[in-house]
């Protein structure tokens, strides 16, 4: 049971208990409960499962894996990538007009 | 389209059958008496009203032109009958004339059937029907013949409707899964998914606050623009229940060809696609209702998809993919990560997860 | 959407896979026990972009697969009661018990109602004191303190009408059943980087150290899993034991303390039946004592049921990663989504069913774009 997803928090309930919020996922808003992250702040992201907080994201921990991702240090060794190679038949994903086929 | 003369029907149109007479359906309005005549030259004759259905006939005898007929049936069982964006009676009209537009017809006649459970508020059936006049009336479809049945409360759910149409294919267009080919463009005219959200959100009470309204729309217009740009179009589907990925599959296997398409290629919106994440659902197999896949030759497909995009209802139309010669019957998506995994059919239910 | 398009991109995901073909020298097995990191293994695909040397396993990480077919049978008894409102998650209702599922009881006009929390399902009992209303507890450490809160929800507001069939299970327990086991096979880990959210990884140190396996904490994207994989990988090939964490995102050692908190107000460890594996000792939650009023099975008198599984099903294998689904005769055959004969099957995220619909065609040796 593991489908949790990250979502901003926009608004909290501080006077209820357990403390509820109004979080944020791509365009849809849910109203989630809090209880569990007590230093929540608004702007904050938390992942959420079955309508409960269960953690709040670590934007710095989540930078410096996503920079991992990027430069290929740290965890791993230093690589020499290759350019990835256009895909056969397929537009690379642009903007508009004819060009967008081959 | 005046939005809000589909959503409140009592905007400069009040229902003919006055509240005091009948509030809600009764068993006789489908007994084919009085109650029911009065239904008909009180609600659906003036809401219809052409010369076909004045003579309120068995069926109704029209003009026909060309040597080829499309023909089709459809029934619409959807809950809620009222949703963003449409409804039930909406619906019955915009996916039979689809229907018949993706067999290349210009539609022209439909009839409608209904099947109402006995309590049915009546101002619920006059806002279906006036949905169902503005929405063929913006069609340029004529509804020339229909029924009613009511049935006991608690044999029917609130109401089923059932529409038929015949269209008129020209001279020329043959559209037909035998006709696609390897090499063949898949172009999609928008982004997928939200009808099936936009039902989801209500029925289960989601309490998302969202914009997400289904998309149901007449596509015939579009249709004859893309013939008109080149007549080099083999296949047409709109994906409906099931989405994008069952319409896909039954042409692999009805053309006996195989799919390729690329996930960065379509297009999905975002509040559609928070939806999907937070309730588990695949948006390859949520349903659609105004939006069609197109199988195009290769040295047409500039032009087509040229003039699709200067359609209102083909803004962000794309080229998803292609036929090929490989994995026969079978479609194959690479993902965004550049992996490539097969896009079954749709088997049951899509079940939301919570896994 | 942030925090989730980034982590399913391609050129990491290359980078990955190039990486791991260049430092895998030898053959290495691998299993996740998560049933969202398998739904995203099949997915994307992710098999496909790493070397011949490793091969993934799938464990017991899909809670609606190792539901006891009891528990089921249990289910379908309390939802056909006229008196009950008998609330799920959506994934619970197909899965087949000795003669029907949910969906069926519900089409009999049993009150079966699907919802995405707990939250919903105490909403329902207060908006319904004439009825019974009971929830299928089920779920691993991730979901367990969400249940927890609403039956703690249910003590503080009094209510009478509420209560929860409970089959949880937990993780270290299914993991160390597994890495004791005369066939095992597996090297490393990954361990579910949301039950890790809640409990923390503490309890994976002292199995990474007795069985000398490598333990990484790893997320859901598809990068996740590829990082997460190659950090095992480079354990395994410098012969180290260690517990790391890919998911630091959303993973601390010492977890969330206050979901901790709400589970051990309610629940007790358990001993627990898993589907296909058997008994494994310790490997649940139950209600304590303090909450048992509101335990299901004791309110509604249910009693112990014979089962019958199906012969053909090798769902255990499976489930402990010694068999994959393609060896399983009835697979694709007398076994399909539409008519399955055991859990793994019905589940999307059981081996079986990610398997038949994302397996089924060999595309390594297809050409095409």
């Amino acid at each position: 049971m593991c489908l949790a997803i990250p979502g901003k928090v926009l608004e909290i309930e501080d006077e209820v208990r357990p403390k509820m919020g109004r979080v944020r996922f791509g365009g849809i808003q849910k109203r989630v409960c809090l209880e569990w992250i007590p230093e929540v702040k608004i702007g904050d992201y938390v992942i959420v499962h079955v309508g409960f907080a269960i953690s709040k994201m670590d934007e710095e921990e989540a930078l410096k894996t996503l920079e991992l991702f990027r430069e290929v240090d740290g965890a791993l060794e230093e690589l020499k990538i290759p350019e990835p190679e256009d895909h056969r038949g397929f537009p690379r994903p642009t903007e508009g007009g004819t060009d967008a086929l081959r | 389209m005046d939005k809000k003369a589909v959503l409140d029907p009592m905007a400069g149109l009040s229902c003919p059958i006055p509240i005091t007479e009948y509030k809600k359906v009764l068993l006789a309005h489908g007994g084919g008496g009085r109650l029911t005549q009065q239904m008909i030259r009180k609600m659906f004759l003036p809401s219809f009203r052409n010369e076909y259905l004045e003579p309120l006939h068995d069926g109704a005898v029209v003009p026909f032109p060309g040597a080829r007929m499309a023909f089709t049936t459809d029934s619409y069982v959807v809950n809620p009958i009222f949703f963003p964006g449409g409804d039930i009676g909406a619906l019955a009209v915009n996916g039979t004339v689809n229907d018949l537009a993706m067999c290349g017809a210009r539609p022209l006649y439909l009839s409608a059937a209904f099947i109402i459970e006995e309590g049915f508020p009546m101002e619920d059936l006059w806002r279906i029907v006036l949905s169902m006049e503005t929405a063929s009336r913006k069609a340029g479809v004529l509804m020339v013949t229909g029924d009613t049945k009511v049935v006991d409360r608690g044999k029917g759910d609130k109401i089923f409707v059932n529409t038929s149409g015949v269209g008129a294919i020209d001279p020329g267009i043959d559209i037909h899964p035998k006709r696609v080919k390897i090499g063949d463009r898949i172009i999609l005219s928008g982004p997928i998914a939200q009808h099936g959200i936009a039902i989801m959100s209500v029925r289960e009470g989601l309490e998302f606050e969202t914009r997400i309204e289904s998309d149901t729309a007449a596509l015939h217009d579009l249709v004859m623009t893309m013939l008109d740009a080149s007549q080099e179009i083999h296949g047409l589907r709109d994906p409906t229940r099931g989405g994008l990925a069952s319409a896909l599959n039954e042409i692999a296997e009805a053309a006996r060809i195989g799919i390729s398409i690329s996930e960065d290629r379509i297009l999905i919106g975002e509040e559609v696609k928070g939806a999907c994440e937070i309730l588990g659902l695949d948006p390859l197999y949520v349903a659609n209702e105004g939006k069609l896949v197109a199988f195009v030759d290769p040295d047409a497909a500039d032009r087509v998809l040229a003039a699709m995009r200067r359609h209102p209802l083909g803004k962000a139309a794309a080229v998803i993919g292609e036929v090929v010669a490989d994995h026969t019957g079978t479609v194959v998506m690479k993902t965004r990560i550049g992996s490539r995994r097969v896009v079954d059919m749709l088997s049951g239910e899509q079940l939301p997860r919570i896994c | 959407m942030r925090f989730v398009d980034e982590y399913r991109e391609e050129a990491p995901a290359r980078k990955y896979s190039e990486h791991l073909h260049a430092i895998t020298t030898r053959p290495w097995t691998i299993m996740e026990i998560c049933g969202g990191q398998t739904h995203t293994i099949v997915k994307y695909g992710i098999e496909s972009l790493l070397p011949e040397k490793i091969t993934l396993v799938h464990g017991p990480g899909c809670p609606v697969c190792v539901t006891p077919l009891e528990m089921i049978d249990k289910a379908i008894a309390i939802a056909s009661r006229p008196d009950v409102v008998f609330t799920s998650f959506g994934d619970m209702l197909r899965v087949p018990g000795s003669s029907r599922d949910l969906l069926t009881v519900k089409a009999e006009g049993g009150d079966v109602r699907m919802i995405y929390s707990p939250l919903d399902a105490l909403k329902i009992a207060k908006q319904n004191p004439d009825r019974e209303v009971v929830f299928f507890a089920v779920g691993f450490e991730t979901t367990a303190p969400a249940n927890a809160m609403a039956v703690w929800q249910a003590k503080r507001l009094g209510l009478k009408n509420f209560s929860i069939l409970c089959s949880h299970v937990r993780v270290p327990p299914a993991m160390e059943a597994i890495l004791s086991s005369e066939n095992r096979r597996v090297q490393g880990f990954l361990a579910a980087g949301h039950v890790c959210t809640v409990m923390g990884y503490e309890e994976y140190i002292p199995i990474a150290e007795r069985y000398r396996v490598p333990i990484v904490v790893t997320g859901f994207e598809p990068v996740d899993i590829l990082q997460g994989i190659a950090m095992t990988v480079q354990q395994l090939e410098a012969g180290r034991a260690e517990v790391q964490n890919q998911y630091a995102r959303s993973v601390r050692r010492e977890g969330n303390v206050l979901a901790q908190h709400v589970l051990t107000e309610v629940f007790e460890p358990t001993d627990r039946k898993w589907r296909g594996i058997g008994e494994i000792p310790m490997s649940g939650f139950r209600l304590n004592r303090a909450y048992s009023e509101y335990d299901a099975e004791a309110r509604f008198n249910l009693t112990e049921v014979q089962v019958q599984e199906s012969s053909v099903c090798i769902a255990g294998l499976v489930l402990q990663g010694l068999k994959k689904p393609q060896d399983c005769p009835a697979f694709g055959a007398a076994c399909t989504p539409e008519f399955p004969l055991g859990a793994p099957m019905v589940s999307s995220e059981g081996a079986c069913a990610a398997y038949y619909h994302f397996g089924r065609v060999d595309l390594k040796t297809q050409r095409g774009a």
